[in-house]
C-alpha cells in the first residue's frame, strides 16, 4: 500500500498525464527521453526472431558477414536457398550491435524468408528504416542490413558456381574416360 | 504528509515496510516487469516497468543526502537573504551560513577557508583554473601540461587555449590508466603555467599519484590544478601534502544539490587567476555573482557528513564492489576490468564484455540506470575517448558499462543488476556472430571487414 502510493507520488503529474495520453500502436515511449527507442525495435531486441546459424559449408547456404567490430557492428544473416526453384526457405542472423542493428537484421531475415534472390536483392535500406522508425544517427544499420542481404546472396551464387565448375571437371573427365 | 511521502524512497533504505508485497520487495523497489494494471508503471526504452530502474550511475550524478536537504530547506522559506546584503538581519544571517559552510568544506580538503571561492560547480572551477591562471601569466607562461583521460571541459578550455596561441601538451596514460609521474617531469618546460591532472577519473575511476605529482610541480615552480569533483568525500585529500595549487569540486556527486561547486586557491605561495566572471566583484573577486545560500549551504552540509561517513562509506562500497564483480564473474567469462584495480575509487566499476554491444546490452538493463562508454550513446559514434586513450580496442571499448556505487546502494540493488546483467550478456552472446567466432576459434583479429 504504501509502496505503491509512494510510487504514484514519485511520477510528476506531467509524467504521468503524458503517459496516459501517450498510448497507442505505434507512439515511442514516453519516459525515454529524446533517444526514445520505437516498439518495433524493442520488439524485435526482446522477442529477436530467426537468430541461430546454419552449417556455413552447406551448399544450399548463402552467408553475408558485414561491418567490422571497430565501428561496433556486424552483421551476419544467412539464407537457404532451394536448389530447384530459387526461392530463399529459411534465414537466420547474428548481430554485434546496438538495438536498431539488431531490429533491422531481424527484419531483414524475416522478409527475405520465401522470397526469390532476385526479389531480395531490391529491399532498400529506406523500407528497413521506415518499418522500425529509425533516427537519422541510425541509418547506418538499416544500410548494413541490406548490405548483409546482398552479400549472403552473393556468397550462395559464388559457391553455385564453384560447385558448378567442379561438376563441369568431373563430367568432362567422364567423359574422357569413356 | 506529501513531503514524508516524497522521502519515500530515501527512507526505505532505513527499514521494513509493511506492504502487501513480498518480504524482499519490501526491502528493495527493484524494478519488476509491470502488470497490465498497474497505473504507477513506467514505460522504460519501450517496455512498461513497475517502479523506477535501480540506479547505479552515481558517478553521474548522487541522490541528495536528506540531512543536507534538512540544512538547505530554513534558506529557501525562512532565511532567504542575500548573503551580500550588509544593511539587515537577513543578509548577516546568510552570510554566516555561507561562511559556515566554507569552513566544513576547506576542512574536508585540509584548505584555509579563505582559499575556498564558491561557483556554479566543477566545470566552471575548471574554467577559472585552466583559463584564469594561463590567461594572468601570459607574459611569462605559455604551456599548460594536461593528459588525454581529462574530463571534456578541462579538455575543451586548454583547446581553447591552443586558439588563444598557447602550447598544450596532453600526456598519454598508461594501459590501466595512471598517467607516467616521470613522463610528465619532463614535459615541464621553463615556460609551464599549469598542470592538470584530475584526481579520480569519472568513467574509469582510477585514483592518479597526486602526492608524487605535486611533489614534482612544487619541485619545479609550477601550479598544480586537479578535478577534484569525483574525488571530494571519497579519498581523502589534503592539500598541502599533496602539493596541490587548485582544485575543482563539484557538490553533486558527494549527495549535495546540483549547481555548486567550489574552487580551491592557494594562497601561500599565492596563485593568481583572471575571473571569468565579471561583476559586483563576490568571492573577492574571483567570481562574481551572488552565493546561492541554499546551495551553498547544502554543500556545506555534504562536506561535513562526508568528513564523518567518508570510511564508512568507502568500506561499504569496496564490499558492494566486489559482490559485483564477482557475481558478473562468476557467471559469464571475457569481462575486462578497465583501468587499474589498485589505484581505485571502489565506488566505480567500468567494466567491458567482449563480443556484446553497449547499447544494446543498455537497452536490455532497463530496469537498471548505467551508462556506457559505447559509440552508440555518445552523439558522434565515436567511442570513449577515455577508453581508447587506454588502448582499449575499438570493439572492446563499444562494450563497456559503468556501475556506479554509493552510499545508497543495497545488497539488493547489487544483487539484481547482477542478475539482471548477467541475463542480458548471455542472450547477447546467443545472437552474437563474433561470440560464435570465438568459440569456433577464429581470431577475429585476422578477418579482413568489408567496412562501408
Amino acid at each position: 500500500m504504501l509502496l505503491r502510493a509512494g510510487g504514484r507520488r514519485l511520477l510528476a503529474p506531467g509524467l504521468r498525464r503524458v503517459l496516459a495520453g501517450g498510448d497507442g500502436a505505434t507512439a515511442p515511449a514516453a519516459v525515454g527521453g529524446a533517444r526514445a527507442y520505437h516498439e518495433r525495435v524493442v520488439e524485435h531486441y526482446e522477442n529477436p526472431r530467426n537468430v541461430g546459424s546454419f552449417e556455413k559449408d552447406d551448399p544450399s547456404v548463402g552467408t553475408g558477414l558485414v561491418g567490422a567490430p571497430a565501428c561496433g557492428d556486424v552483421m551476419k544473416l544467412q539464407i537457404r536457398v532451394d536448389e530447384s526453384s530459387g526461392k530463399i526457405v529459411d534465414a537466420c542472423f547474428k548481430t554485434f550491435g546496438c538495438g536498431s542493428a539488431i531490429a533491422s537484421s531481424s527484419v531483414a531475415t524475416e522478409w527475405v524468408k520465401g522470397k526469390q534472390m532476385e526479389e531480395v536483392l531490391t529491399i532498400k535500406n529506406t523500407e528497413i528504416a521506415k518499418h522500425l522508425s529509425l533516427p537519422p544517427v541510425k541509418l547506418h544499420c538499416s544500410m548494413l542490413a541490406e548490405d548483409a542481404i546482398k552479400a549472403a546472396v552473393k556468397d550462395y551464387e559464388a559457391k553455385k558456381v564453384k560447385l558448378g565448375q567442379k561438376g563441369e571437371v568431373t563430367s568432362t573427365e567422364k567423359a574422357a574416360e569413356a | 504528509m506529501a513531503l514524508s511521502r516524497r522521502l519515500l524512497p530515501l527512507l526505505r533504505r532505513g527499514g521494513c515496510l509493511s506492504a502487501s508485497a513480498s518480504p524482499a520487495r519490501a526491502l528493495s523497489m527493484a524494478a519488476v516487469p509491470a502488470d497490465a494494471d498497474q497505473e504507477e508503471a513506467v514505460t522504460v526504452k519501450g517496455v512498461r516497468i513497475s517502479g523506477r530502474p535501480l540506479y547505479m550511475d552515481m558517478q553521474a550524478t548522487t541522490p541528495v543526502d536528506p540531512r543536507v536537504l534538512d540544512a538547505m530547506l530554513p534558506f529557501y522559506l525562512s532565511r532567504y537573504g542575500n548573503p551580500h546584503s550588509r544593511t539587515h538581519l537577513y543578509g548577516w544571517e546568510s552570510d554566516a551560513a555561507v561562511e559556515e559552510a566554507r569552513a566544513r568544506v576547506a576542512s574536508l580538503v585540509g584548505a584555509d577557508p579563505r582559499e575556498i571561492f564558491f561557483t556554479s560547480g566543477a566545470t566552471e572551477c575548471n574554467n577559472i583554473a585552466v583559463k584564469g591562471v594561463m590567461r594572468f601569466y601570459r607574459d611569462r607562461r605559455r604551456h599548460v601540461i594536461t593528459t588525454q583521460t581529462e574530463h571534456k571541459c578541462v579538455l575543451d578550455s586548454c583547446r581553447y587555449l591552443q586558439q588563444e596561441g598557447f602550447e598544450v601538451t596532453y600526456l598519454p596514460v598508461r594501459p590501466d590508466g595512471l598517467v607516467d609521474v616521470a613522463q610528465l617531469a619532463d614535459a615541464i618546460r621553463p615556460d609551464t603555467g599549469l598542470v592538470s591532472v584530475m584526481a579520480v577519473n569519472n568513467e574509469i575511476g582510477v585514483v592518479q599519484p597526486l602526492e608524487e605529482i605535486g611533489r614534482i610541480c612544487r619541485e619545479k615552480g609550477v601550479p598544480f590544478h586537479t578535478d577534484a569533483a569525483q574525488a571530494l568525500g571519497k579519498i581523502p585529500i589534503d592539500v598541502n601534502q599533496m602539493g596541490i595549487g587548485l582544485m575543482s569540486l563539484s557538490a553533486h556527486k558527494i549527495y549535495g544539490p546540483k549547481g555548486v561547486g567550489a574552487l580551491y586557491l592557494r594562497r601561500r605561495p599565492r596563485i593568481r587567476v583572471e575571473p571569468q566572471m565579471s561583476g559586483g566583484g563576490q568571492e573577492r573577486g574571483i567570481r562574481s555573482g551572488t552565493v546561492p545560500t541554499p546551495l551553498v549551504v547544502g554543500f556545506g552540509a555534504a562536506c561535513e557528513i562526508a568528513a564523518k561517513e567518508m570510511d564508512y562509506d568507502h568500506r561499504r562500497a569496496t564490499t558492494l564492489q566486489k559482490r559485483l564483480l564477482d557475481g558478473i564473474r562468476g557467471q559469464v567469462d571475457d569481462v575486462v576490468i578497465n583501468g587499474s584495480m589498485e589505484h581505485r575509487y571502489p565506488g566505480n566499476l567500468n567494466l567491458s564484455f567482449a563480443y556484446v554491444e553497449g547499447e544494446s546490452l543498455l537497452m536490455g538493463l532497463k530496469e537498471v540506470a548505467v551508462s556506457s562508454g559505447s559509440a552508440c550513446t555518445s552523439a558522434s559514434l565515436e567511442p570513449s575517448y577515455v577508453l581508447r586513450a587506454l588502448g582499449v580496442e575499438e570493439d572492446m571499448a563499444h562494450t563497456s558499462i559503468r556501475f556506479g556505487i554509493g552510499r545508497f546502494t543495497t545488497e539488493e540493488e547489487v544483487d539484481r543488476a547482477t542478475e539482471l546483467t548477467v541475463h542480458q550478456v548471455k542472450k547477447l552472446r546467443d545472437m552474437s556472430p563474433l561470440y560464435e567466432m570465438a568459440k569456433a576459434g577464429i581470431d577475429i583479429k585476422s578477418i579482413q571487414w568489408a567496412q562501408h
